[in-house]
């Protein structure tokens, strides 16, 4: 993803009122205005009405604006605030199987390196997560995937304000 | 006091203040017909659900309150969804209540089982699964203030069969805070109006030399119409009057230009091009009014006036825009002019200008000597004439519903409905029913074509056998007319499926099969006589088949997608409309 792309994809910490469908609601609004989601994480809160979504979304499809005054006529969302990357903390897990290939050390280095931990093995491959900053996470995807992926998963980033920029 | 979840669902229907519900019954939704023998809530039993969204519809034009529609599960609720979608993208109030398959059983594909609430969440503001009786009382209450309040729409409940079997407790306390102390944190619409937005407006209006004021749909929801008249009369400026908002100034006044847009009149659409301020009051820029959004009032600042605050910058950002009620928002304005007391500006050169374009160019039709073909626009000119001046004027939609729009002269307020947003055709029938069960008192005709009439026709039963004497004036061109103007226009009189012969059905058998009085015409002559019969009718729904000119087609136009500055005002500009951007 080249800089320009990434300064497309704005973070929206959206807190909801946990209600079944909630999900559903705004995936559908995000399809129904043809806005498009970049990535999206969702999970309860401390407080056990509301859960947060943390979507990223891409601005090449509608004005920041649009989809946040859209999201906010939702009658479940409570509140919207938008994360620019220089303000808050972000984190993503990445689940990722890797070919061992011929010598196994080479995966290895880069996860020793990368904070990486082996979750599972057979004789072939290696499943390792790793947490991190999503810019961090594409860097060791990509070295991984030079060695040979089999399977990933990412969470999508989850974000929350840096403490000095929170009103 | 032990209720049942149906019993509970009627009782806070009754506390919402509803006394009329449109509906059908059926498996799911048995559970709630039973208690409303008992109940005070008068039913109007639909021929087919869509007609009770409709009727809703037209019920919530007319009384601000929203329509109440109660149906059963799967196909019902399917059948509900166009009414629905065309309730939330005019912003009218309605309460759907459907039924839905027992609880436990949801996702089982039961019998009539549909995922009614996925269906219709985009056509919705809202919507929820009753997922126990408790719910009901906290759902309605909710229910009818998100209906209501901010920018109105359709909200819908579905109430799963078990649900409304098992009993709850209610609590008597509860009916004194009815509506009140409702806890929805994710919903504030009521918005403190930015006074230094309403100074910013004032100084740009003192300012203007040719200001327009291009009044909403948003106006009449939000009962602005002593607002704006006191506006205008402060400020004289000129008044445009969208589809939607037709009636929210009466065009008989000087300073009405009539309807903007595609089939506006050149004077409105003229008057917004050249205009150095557009005070776009509880109007949205809908594409069938800004044409070529880039080349749409291209020298005005704008105000924008709308409570959505979604609409601010959705299609034309505003100078000034003004989140808020648009009835609170001009009240400030006015008394803001009123306290500076500011000279008014002389517009006099403004005013002649405007009314140059009034006189160079208005609304303009042939009736031939001979009284035939008949001209649509003749049958409307008679009706309006020989009709009540506060008529209620119910439309489908196609060329019939541009003519009855343009011809008619709405004076009053809430005497004109139509589905503007979504253009519905099977519209009228039904919503003419909804405005008449609303307004018993009033005349209701409904101008519909003979392809939309045929959507809904059925729903003349309904009104033959419910008592609800309205009146329908068919324009029967024996054709798809709108499709058939554009094929002639943009696709070189190539005529693809738009032909529907005049004869059939026999509109006159028709009627009088469905319980109602058939009349029909051919010559401009007998108009006038048929039209004082019909309007003599009053225990019992009139059909008139006005067999109308087939080829008029709707002037002026502005071909779809091009720029407002292109205006065709008759036959003459055909060729020029031709050459037009491609149509959307
Ligand atoms: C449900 C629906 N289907 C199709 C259309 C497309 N459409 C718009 S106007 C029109 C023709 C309407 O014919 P008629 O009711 O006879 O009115 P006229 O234009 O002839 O006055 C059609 C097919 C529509 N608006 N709504
Ligand atoms: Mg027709």
């Amino acid at each position: 993803m080249n800089a320009r792309e990434l300064d497309q994809l704005h973070i929206l910490s959206v807190l909801v009122e946990d209600k079944s469908g909630v999900l559903a609601r705004v995936a559908s609004l995000f399809a129904r205005r043809g806005f498009n989601i970049h990535s999206l994480a969702v999970a309860p809160t401390n407080r056990a009405r509301f859960s947060r979504i943390t979507v990223v979304v891409d601005l090449e499809s509608a004005p920041l604006e649009q989809i946040i005054k859209q999201l906010d006529k939702l009658i479940h969302v409570v509140k919207i605030e938008e994360l620019r990357p220089a303000d808050a903390v972000e984190r993503e897990l990445m689940l990722v199987t890797v070919v061992k290939g011929e010598d196994p050390h080479d995966v290895l280095d880069i996860a020793n390196r990368n904070g990486g931990y082996a979750l599972d093995f057979d004789d072939d491959h290696i499943t390792f997560s790793f947490g991190g900053a999503p810019k961090r996470l594409d860097v060791v995807e990509r070295e991984l995937a030079e060695r040979g992926i089999r399977r990933i998963q990412r969470t999508g980033r989850i974000a929350l304000p840096l403490l000095a920029t929170e009103s | 006091m032990r209720l049942t979840g149906a019993q509970a669902m009627l009782k806070s229907l009754e506390l919402s203040g509803v006394d009329v519900v449109f509906g059908l019954p059926g498996g799911a939704i048995l559970p709630l017909y039973d208690p409303l023998i008992e109940s005070s809530i008068r039913h109007v039993l639909v021929r087919h659900e869509q007609g009770a969204g409709h009727m809703a519809s037209g019920y919530a034009h007319i009384t601000g309150k929203p329509g109440v529609v109660i149906v059963t599960s799967g196909p019902a609720a399917t059948n509900i969804v166009t009414p629905l979608c065309d309730a939330y993208i005019d912003s009218i109030p309605m309460i759907a209540i459907t039924g839905q398959v027992a609880f436990g059983a949801i996702g089982s594909d039961a019998f009539q089982e549909c995922d009614t609430v996925g269906i219709t969440r985009s056509v919705t503001k809202h919507n929820e699964l009753i997922s126990s009786p408790d719910d009901i009382p906290r759902l309605v209450q909710e229910a009818f203030h998100i209906a209501t309040t901010g920018r109105p729409g359709p909200v819908l409940l579905d109430l799963p069969k078990d649900i409304a079997n098992t009993d709850m407790e209610w609590d008597p306390a509860i009916e004194l805070t009815w509506g009140q102390d409702l806890d929805l944190p994710g919903y504030r619409p009521h918005i403190e109006i930015d006074s230094s937005a309403i100074a910013a407006a004032v100084e740009l209006i003192s300012g203007a030399k040719q200001p327009v004021i291009y009044a909403g749909g948003g106006l009449l929801r939000a009962r602005a119409v002593e607002a704006l008249a006191e506006f205008v009369e402060l400020t004289e400026i000129p008044v445009v009057t969208t589809l939607m908002a037709r009636g929210v100034f009466p065009d008989d006044h000087e300073l009405c230009l009539g309807m903007p847009g595609m089939h506006g009149n050149y004077t409105a659409i003229t008057a917004i091009q050249q205009c150095d301020l557009l005070l776009a009051f509880g109007s949205r820029f809908d594409d069938r009014v800004t044409g070529k959004v880039d080349a749409f009032a291209p020298k005005a600042k704008v105000v924008h006036i709308d409570i959505d605050p979604a609409e601010h910058g959705k299609i034309r950002q505003a100078e000034v825009p003004i989140v808020g009620d648009a009835r609170e928002a001009i009240v400030a304005i006015n008394k803001l002019l009123i306290d500076q007391g500011a000279a008014r500006p002389d517009r006099t050169a403004w005013r002649s200008m405007v009314s140059g374009w009034q006189e160079a160019y208005p609304l303009k039709y042939d009736q031939s000597d001979t009284g035939y073909p008949l001209k649509p626009q003749y049958v409307l000119e008679q009706l309006r004439d020989l009709s009540p001046a506060d008529t209620i004027v119910v439309s489908g939609v196609g060329q019939h519903q541009m003519w009855a729009s343009q011809f008619w002269h709405f004076n009053y307020p809430y005497t004109w409905v139509n589905s503007g947003g979504l253009g519905t055709m099977g519209y009228a029938v039904p919503a003419a029913i909804g405005a008449k069960v609303a307004s018993p008192d009033k005349t209701v005709w409904a101008v519909d074509g003979d392809g939309c009439f045929q959507m809904t026709s059925q729903e003349l039963i309904t009104a033959a056998a419910e008592g609800i004497p309205v009146k329908i004036a068919i324009l029967n061109n024996s054709y798809l007319g709108m499709v058939r103007q554009w094929q002639e226009l943009f696709y070189e009189e190539r005529y693809s499926q738009v032909y529907l012969s005049p004869d059939h059905p026999d509109y006159v058998k028709l009627a009088e099969a469905m319980g109602c009085v058939g009349l029909r015409v051919d010559r401009a002559e007998d108009v006038a006589g048929v039209i004082e019969q019909a309007n003599a009718i009053n225990d019992r729904p009139v059909v008139v088949d006005f067999r109308v000119d087939e080829f008029e087609k709707v002037y002026p136009m502005v071909p779809s997608g091009g720029s407002n500055d292109v205006v065709i005002v008759g036959p003459e500009g055909d060729a020029e409309l031709g050459l037009g951007a491609a149509p959307s």
